[in-house]
């Protein structure tokens, strides 16, 4: 039996509401599936379980509690594995089998549905450690709401009131629960996921709620950015590339296509920074455990602001394998769930780099933060004419400014100034992206 | 199709993408997509939204008339004209 835990969907998650399950007990999974939708700070996400199976039991019911990352969520029985035995779900019910049908319990096998392992330096109060140490709360789990996030004794509490309500709703009470043999367990739950809250409430409680969204946003955000400034020494390089081919090419291709199909020019910037990161490959990874885990898959988190206030950085999978409409079709697609609420938790968790564009606002140049446990953020600022000396010649040419926010603890400015240049190589030879 | 017409078109697109924002307030020598905060991406959709309601290709050469509300409805009237 395996246990499906609640996912920390980045550095800046410590909990979330489940909001609905999309399985019931019985039904067969896939890895890469949507099982449920949780709420966190940054908003409502469909989280994905990244093992086959069949969902043995539903742990903890949806409600508006929340829920530590790391909770067990629901059990996960392999193809041809019995279903849980009696005893396993309710340790207080009275085992059923024959002693000679009973099997050996299992010990659950904790699946991580795909976390990105974030270590974390935790400030806690000597009182919040003494108050974890009673109540036994394992303090990694705990959201610090004290100075710089410290871990405070309410914030200690809190956790313990949190997991005993997980308890609860994890145990159903026992006058309500039918009895076993009256009803087979793939019955036990069998209400669709309710509809997301925000859609049942009135207009001015929905008010509120987006103004507690947008205050649990900025606390995302901080926490997520207040823990790069500490453990992240940056180190900043910017060049300025000339987008005259680049933007001539787009214009020609622009040209054939109608309107829903035209690129933008952010395509161009993400694939070259795809390409470029093939070329130095340091600046792709996560920094974990005081070494560099460099990344295969280059799964490039775009940021994308809310117009409500606040970002997400949601990732586009394989961007050095996808061609330049298929980035598009990404782009249109994250942008829509960002905005509707629709992401999966493989699109929160597995940027290996971050990507800014701020050039829109009329930007020339963004010095990055970077987002834990990555190791890099390249930022684009607004395309400016701007006199431009080539082969002894003047001329205007289109110019952008690209920087490098690097992780001085994984690369060094050298390799930092090779992807600058091999991100301009690309540019100028974009028919090749 | 009149100019009152088109300039309702042109309202409820922006309301599409922008649904905290008031159009209706705009100036009409005001620069529509910094004052709406509008990016790269929201403006894509809002030609998007002119094309589908018109039929009105618009050339990327053409996105620099497309500034306050003034140019863009008198960019789509003699489009719509021509093409209607």
């Amino acid at each position: 039996m395996a246990e499906f835990r609640m996912p920390s969907l980045g550095a800046d998650m410590e909990s979330a509401a489940l909001v609905g399950w999309r399985v019931k007990p019985g039904d067969h999974v896939q890895r890469g599936d949507v099982i449920a939708d949780v709420e966190a700070d940054k908003g409502t996400f469909e989280v994905q379980i990244f093992e086959d199976g069949i969902i043995d039991q539903l742990v903890v019911q949806p409600s508006d509690t929340r829920i530590p990352v790391g909770t067990v969520l629901a059990l996960l029985r392999a193809e041809g594995e019995p279903a849980a035995q009696p005893a396993e779900r309710a340790p207080s019910r009275v085992e059923r089998l024959a002693p000679e049908e009973a099997r050996p319990v299992e010990q659950p096998v904790p699946v991580q549905p795909q976390v990105v392992p974030v270590e974390r330096r935790l400030k806690v109060s000597p009182l919040a450690r003494k108050v974890a140490a009673e109540l036994g709360i394992d303090l990694n789990t705990v959201q610090g709401t004290g100075l710089h996030g410290a871990i405070e004794r309410a914030d200690v509490e809190r956790a313990a009131e949190a997991r005993k309500l997980a308890a609860k709703a994890a145990l159903p009470p026992a006058e309500k629960a039918p009895p076993l043999a009256e009803k087979p367990p793939a019955a036990v739950v069998e209400e669709k996921a309710p509809p997301l809250t925000a859609e049942k409430a009135a207009p001015s409680a929905l008010k509120t709620k987006s103004a507690e969204q947008q205050a649990a946003m900025r606390r995302a955000i901080a926490a997520a950015m207040s823990r790069a400034n500490r453990e992240i020494p940056h180190y900043y390089l910017q060049t300025h590339i000339d987008m005259s081919r680049a933007l001539a090419w787009l214009e020609a291709e622009n040209l054939k296509r109608s309107i829903k199909q035209r690129l933008l020019p952010a395509v161009l910037l993400i694939k070259a920074v795809a390409r470029a990161l093939g070329d130095v490959p340091e600046l792709n990874g996560y920094w974990i455990d005081d070494h560099l885990e460099m990344q295969e898959a280059i799964h490039i988190a775009f940021a994308i602001s809310l117009r409500q206030g606040g970002l997400i950085t949601p990732a586009i999978h394989d961007a050095d394998l996808k061609s330049l409409d298929e980035l598009m079709e990404t782009l249109h697609d994250l942008i829509a769930r960002t905005r509707s609420g629709g992401l999966r938790s493989s699109e929160l968790t597995d940027g290996t780099i971050t990507v800014t564009n701020l050039g829109d606002m009329g930007v020339e140049t963004v010095y990055g933060v970077i987002y834990p446990p990555q190791v890099a953020l390249v930022g684009f600022g607004k395309v400016t004419e701007q006199t431009w000396v080539e082969n002894g010649m003047i001329g205007v040419r289109p110019v952008i400014t690209a920087t490098l926010a690097g992780d001085h603890r994984a690369s060094d400015g050298h390799r930092g100034g090779q992807f600058l240049d091999a991100l301009n190589r690309h540019l100028q030879e974009v028919e090749k992206l | 199709m009149n100019e009152t017409q088109i300039k309702e078109v042109i309202i409820n697109a922006l309301k599409r993408i922008a649904p905290e924002s008031s159009p209706q307030t705009l100036g009409p020598d005001q620069d529509v997509r910094q004052t709406l905060d509008i990016d790269s991406y929201d403006f894509l959709m809002f030609l998007v939204g002119l094309n589908e309601a018109l039929g009105v290709e618009i050339p990327e050469a053409d996105y620099g008339k497309l500034v306050t509300l003034d140019d863009i409805v008198s960019y789509l009237a003699a489009r719509v004209k021509v093409s209607g």
